[in-house]
């Protein structure tokens, strides 16, 4: 097994004084996949704004070995942890090519931030297409791959992503996952992915958490999850 | 006719003048929703630094772009340290602080430079420009100087990153975080830059207004019934609201209510469009849960 790129050890966070995570435990390999399962309001989505300090968060949050609790939003992100936000986050009143300049804010490597660009517009065509259009015209599954384009444009190491499939059409999401799986593979990017649709996942993750309440009730690789009785009957419905 | 033709041009050349303010109100707006009741002030203690500079005999040009930056400065030292503490305060609270910058720099401008009137002269030559004679050589200039101010933010907003960035703060301030924006630090530029332009209102009101603590006071309630008209959450909305209310208050004022009361052709504008289109000409309207 290879060094993990973020460790979370005991994570607690906060919406203001209410606990939403109790003291969660769970890794993500350098170049790897880790799921995040559960049903809705279980904390999946908190984890990720907990490790993007959205919001106040206590425990062991490891990224590469140093610790990111004492770290702000922007910082986390200047680290090389890029977030595809719940709701994806567009600048709606922008255009499609400035949401993915936004993406490349951070970064000072001018030339290959143009040949991002193309692979970009390579990986997701409609967004070549609609380079000029106000970025809140599009629809759902062009603003998913709109927010996927704009996170990776900041070439991270640690890609966090809050249900990509969320309300899409079966063909979209298999198309998202199938760049998902290619931008892991060929980039090497991480992948710390929060998913309701557990089966697709499980197919594409190494390791897989099943979250309820705020705690981790099941965790490992993901093989043993998908064999595992109690998420199969739960998540995986056979 | 000439008359006519007088009164529209020197409308033009003070409505390009509340443009500018009304600008630097919208930008504040557009990222804190909060209107600045201090620009005026701070506009006018700008422009007593620029008189102080050229009265020590720095050459107008100069005094010009230096009150530019150093109002720059200020205004950014002001978002630092007087603003930021009152951002999670409910609005009352920024209301009640940036009516006491207002007094703040009234006071100091008197006590530093004086309350008698004082008069600052045009950079422009006494004699008109182009032959053109429905215009005073300053009011020429000062339409030309608003045209260059309103290209310079215009090129700086679309065309940079930084201009870019400023306005993804203040749309999405979540969404930039994650991209890695410094969004405290967009507020503080944002107040700079705000700083700086009305720097340049003041600038070019003084030799027709003539220098005194009081000399905004008028202006920035014309520039904000230009924003209002104009709609506050569009920037170049509340640019044509300024030339519209600069040449509708000339107009009024001299042909339908008299030059002492054209003030209150502000007040009328504002309550006007507050009661019949309150987004303004240009504006989107905002539906709020509450």
């Amino acid at each position: 097994m290879s060094a993990p790129i973020l460790e979370a050890r005991g994570l607690k966070a906060y919406y203001g004084a209410v606990p939403a995570l109790h003291g969660v435990d769970f890794t993500v390999e350098e170049g790897g996949v880790t799921a995040l399962l559960g049903a809705n309001g279980a904390g999946k989505t908190t984890v990720l704004r907990a490790i993007s300090a959205m919001i106040r968060r206590e425990g062991e949050l490891e990224f590469r070995g140093a610790p990111l609790t004492a770290r702000t939003t922007e910082d986390v992100a200047r680290l090389g942890v890029a977030h595809v936000p719940d709701g994806r986050g567009t600048f709606t009143d922008l255009t499609v090519e400035e949401n993915l300049r936004l993406g490349a804010y951070t970064r000072k490597d001018r030339a290959n931030v143009k040949t991002d660009f193309e692979r970009m517009y390579a990986y997701f065509p409609r967004l070549g297409e609609r380079r000029r259009q106000q970025a809140g015209t599009l629809s759902g599954g062009e603003q998913q791959m709109l927010a996927i384009a704009r996170a990776l444009l900041l070439r991270p190491s640690l890609l966090l992503l809050d249900e990509p499939s969320f309300g899409l059409a079966p063909l979209i999401v298999a198309e998202i996952f199938r760049i998902l799986k290619e931008i892991n593979r060929a980039d090497r990017v991480s992948l710390l992915l929060v998913e309701q649709n557990a089966s697709l996942a499980l197919d594409l993750a190494d390791r897989a958490y099943l979250i309820e309440t705020g705690v981790v009730v099941v965790g490992g690789l993901a093989d043993a999850i998908r064999k595992d009785d109690s998420v199969r009957r739960a998540y995986l419905g056979y | 006719m000439v008359e006519f033709l007088h009164q529209l041009a020197s409308g033009l050349a003070l409505g390009g003048i509340y443009a500018i303010m009304a600008l630097a109100l919208v930008m504040i707006y557009q990222a804190t929703q909060l209107v600045n009741f201090a620009q005026g002030e701070m506009a006018m203690f700008s422009t007593y630094f620029a008189w102080y500079l050229i009265d020590s005999g720095e050459p107008y040009w100069f005094a010009f772009v230096a009150t530019a930056l150093a109002s720059f400065a200020g205004g950014l030292a002001i978002e630092r340290v007087v603003v930021r503490p009152f951002a999670r305060a409910p609005i009352l609270a920024s209301v009640i602080v940036f009516i006491g910058l207002s007094f703040i720099f009234n006071s100091l401008a008197g006590w530093l430079y004086g309350y008698s009137i004082q008069s600052f002269d045009s950079p422009f030559p006494s004699k008109p420009l182009l032959g053109n004679v429905y215009m005073s050589a300053h009011e020429s200039g000062a339409i030309l100087v608003t045209f260059v101010v309103l290209a310079l933010v215009y090129g700086f907003f679309r065309f940079t990153p930084l201009g870019l960035a400023l306005r993804a703060a203040a749309q999405n301030p979540v969404s930039s975080r994650l991209v890695g924006i410094r969004v405290g630090w967009m507020l503080a530029i944002g107040w700079g830059l705000a700083a700086a332009i009305g720097a340049v209102a003041g600038m070019m009101a003084a030799p027709i207004v003539y220098l005194d603590p009081n000399m905004m006071g008028g202006i920035l309630l014309y520039a904000f019934a230009g924003a209002v008209l104009g709609g506050i959450d569009n920037p170049w909305g509340a640019v044509v609201g300024g030339f519209v209310v600069g040449v509708m208050e000339n107009i009024v004022g001299a042909y339908v209510v008299g030059a002492e009361v054209k003030l209150s052709v502000a007040l009328v504008v504002i309550v006007g469009v507050l009661v019949i289109k309150p987004s303004g000409l240009f504006g989107r309207p905002i539906v709020a849960r509450v």
